[in-house]
């Protein structure tokens, strides 16, 4: 079989789209199948065009701005999990020591979400699966989830008079005070509990705050409106629910609030995003190994 | 024979009946029926009156009842006056009477009684008015002495705490005849009033860290007495819930106006700060025949009693009240919000420039020319 292995490897190599996790399941003995996080409903979305309320903050000649509505095209279809990751595929990820345990008196399920997870553990998850899987899993961006949460994605502009801070801060905590779900019902309920959007998509904007993979970002913007530059800190993360927030990435729970004065997530969950292997590049892979494995064993 | 001494004796009878009359009935001054409101509210009242001195009627229906006091949805087996935590802010002046008829229903399970820290004797009145389920009693006391005052439950022993640590607790405040002044004299007004108080509360966590339920306060009293036995308290809360005081439920004003807030604690000392604002005149004490600090960032209320701060609000936005422990106030629950509407003075404060890349430093002209942004 050495000589097989070696034929594959080579292959992958000169194919150009050699990846680590594209060659790992092939000398794996797992399929997806025993890995239930992969077998979830993923929901495709077809490409379209988002009207989005850009995330992170924005000056303009020296003083705050106003968030710009962007309209972002999405060429093409991507798949999202219809529902958030639940506990008890976290907890495979710990037994599996690919995971930072769940704090004491988490309940693992298999049809609830996980919740007090941070960033990290999310993307720890992520990187895991696609190990276990030789997919490729990971945080949707924040206009993914924003174009996948349909509806359900609030916008959270708030007008910003420059003179005037008070304004939008007022209005960020008034609208953010109009909560549907109020603060005490934390509970995370089966899937489904907060039913199902116009994408499929369950539990969006429910009582879990969803992780991005989106960095807090302050853009100084020209005077036509135009970024001139970006100033990231990804130590920051948005989570998106019923409003958006910005989370420090090591935070498991959000509940005492990050900022001084406002309304803090009720749960820290994430759903993932699969990327899809090029369509040609499955079929020409798919050809080698079945070509590969019609050679007889060739014994050295 | 009419003696000296049966002369005198007459006499001295004569001189204490008119000087303390013993019954209602000899007061004959006119009575003001009060209708009670939940906090943090308060019931509407004169500051400064013309009016003499009344009997002010009040009602107080003890309640014990199982709340939800944290976003996890952990419940609690409060005990409460008129239903609320805390027990209402009751507004009178000096020289008042307050007649009090205290009702425990039928429908609790303990006897429970009412210490005034406002009142002289018998405990505060908590050895007059010790109530079994199905039983009530009236009190009267006066109002003898100016500013805001701790009432609580106070049934004995051991009890007593657990009683006010279950949120039997709640305030008294006793104004002058001619309203709140300062050092100088100058009047003092406020345009509106709110009454916070603090509860801290002992919560028993099950083996694996949650928040234990139960299904009545007897049946939560042994693993209660543990924890406060320890001194540290698993929630401390405003308005008997953390949160009770934010998002829809933020306290609101207005620029120019003028706030009064009434802050107690019966049990464990507090150090209030409204963040963004301040105390312009404070009875940290909380007794108006002391005159009030000016210009305080932070004050004390001491455990077992309530302080009043007046504040005119200067800039608009958000602010938190808190209690300047903030690990009690962020983790704890020891938080309430104010939205206040208005316009923003920029002489005050100002963004003189947003946050912004830390510019590169200037350096010689080859280096700046290989640094790119």
């Amino acid at each position: 079989m050495l000589l097989a292995l070696k034929i594959k490897l080579a292959l992958a190599v000169a194919a150009g789209f050699a990846s680590p996790l594209a060659v790992m399941p092939w000398l794996t003995n797992s399929t997806p199948t025993e890995i239930s996080g992969a077998q979830q409903p993923f929901v495709e979305m077809q490409p379209g065009t988002l009207s989005y309320r850009a995330a992170g903050d924005f000056t303009h000649a020296g003083r705050q701005a106003a968030a710009p509505l962007l309209s972002v095209r999405f060429a093409k279809p991507f798949a999202i999990m219809q529902n958030q990751v639940s506990s008890a595929d976290y907890q495979s990820c710990v037994d599996d020591v690919g995971c930072r345990p769940l704090n004491g008196g988490a309940t693992v399920d298999a049809d609830r979400p996980v919740v007090q997870v941070s960033w990290h553990d999310a993307e720890a998850y992520a990187n895991w699966l696609s190990r276990k899987t030789g997919e490729h899993y990971r945080l949707p961006t924040d206009e993914e989830w924003a174009f996948a949460a349909g509806t359900r994605f609030k916008d959270d502009g708030v007008p910003v008079d420059d003179r005037d801070p008070s304004k939008r801060w007022i209005a960020r905590y008034e609208r953010e005070s109009n909560r549907e779900t109020p603060a005490t019902d934390s509970k995370p309920r089966p899937f489904g509990g907060f039913g199902q959007n116009e994408h499929g998509l369950l539990d969006v904007a429910g009582n879990v705050w969803e992780w991005t993979s989106t960095c807090f970002v302050r853009t100084v913007l020209d005077d036509a409106g135009q970024a001139l530059s970006r100033s990231p800190n990804c130590g920051v993360r948005v989570a998106e629910g019923q409003h958006r927030s910005y989370v420090t990435d090591f935070i498991r729970d959000a509940r005492a609030g990050g900022c001084v004065a406002g309304v803090p997530p009720s749960n820290l969950g994430f759903r993932l995003v699969r990327e899809s292997k090029p369509w040609r590049l499955r079929l020409a892979l798919q050809a080698v190994i079945d070509g590969v494995f019609s050679i007889p064993a060739w014994k050295p | 024979m009419f003696t000296r001494r049966a002369a005198m004796l007459g006499v001295a009878v004569a001189a204490l009946m008119l000087a303390a009359p013993a019954l209602a009935d000899e007061l004959k001054l006119p009575r003001q029926k009060v209708e009670l409101v939940a906090p943090p509210f308060v019931h509407s009242h004169e500051q400064a009156t013309k009016q003499g001195p009344k009997i002010m009627e009040f009602t107080l229906t003890i309640e014990e009842k199982k709340v939800v006091i944290d976003e996890q949805g952990t419940t609690f087996q409060a005990m409460t006056f008129n239903g609320s935590m805390p027990g209402p802010l009751m507004v009178v002046h000096e020289g008042d009477y307050v007649e009090l008829t205290l009702i425990n229903p039928a429908t609790n399970s303990m006897p429970h009684n009412i210490d005034f820290h406002s009142a002289t004797g018998a405990m505060g009145g908590g050895e007059l008015t010790l109530v079994n389920p199905g039983e009530q009693v009236v009190l009267r006391w006066k109002a003898t002495r100016t500013g805001t005052f701790v009432y609580h439950c106070a049934p004995g022993g051991p009890m007593t705490p657990w009683h006010v640590v279950s949120g039997m607790n709640g305030a008294v405040m006793v104004l002058p005849r001619k309203g709140l002044t300062d050092r100088t004299g100058k009047s003092l007004h406020y345009d509106k009033v709110y009454y916070i108080g603090e509860q801290d509360m002992y919560v028993p966590k099950d083996v694996k860290g949650k928040f234990k339920s139960y299904e009545s306060p007897g049946e939560a009293y042994a693993e209660t007495a543990d924890v406060m036995r320890k001194l540290i308290p698993s929630h401390v809360v405003f308005n008997g819930a953390v949160g009770a005081l934010t998002g829809k439920n933020a306290l609101t004003s207005n620029v120019g106006e003028t706030v009064l807030i009434v802050h107690s604690q019966a049990n464990r000392d507090s150090r209030p700060h409204l963040i963004g604002g301040h105390g312009d005149y404070v009875w940290e004490t909380g007794k108006f025949g002391n005159p009030p600090e000016t210009g305080l960032e932070t004050w004390f209320i001491r455990g077992g009693s309530a302080g009043a701060a007046l504040y005119t609000f200067l800039q608009p936005g958000i602010y938190a009240y808190v209690t300047h422990n903030l690990i009690e106030a962020t983790e704890l629950g020891a938080a309430a919000h104010f939205k206040v509407e208005g316009k923003w003075n920029d002489d005050l404060m100002t963004q003189v420039k947003a946050p912004a890349e830390i510019p590169p430093k200037p350096q010689g002209a080859l280096e700046s020319a290989t640094k790119h942004n």
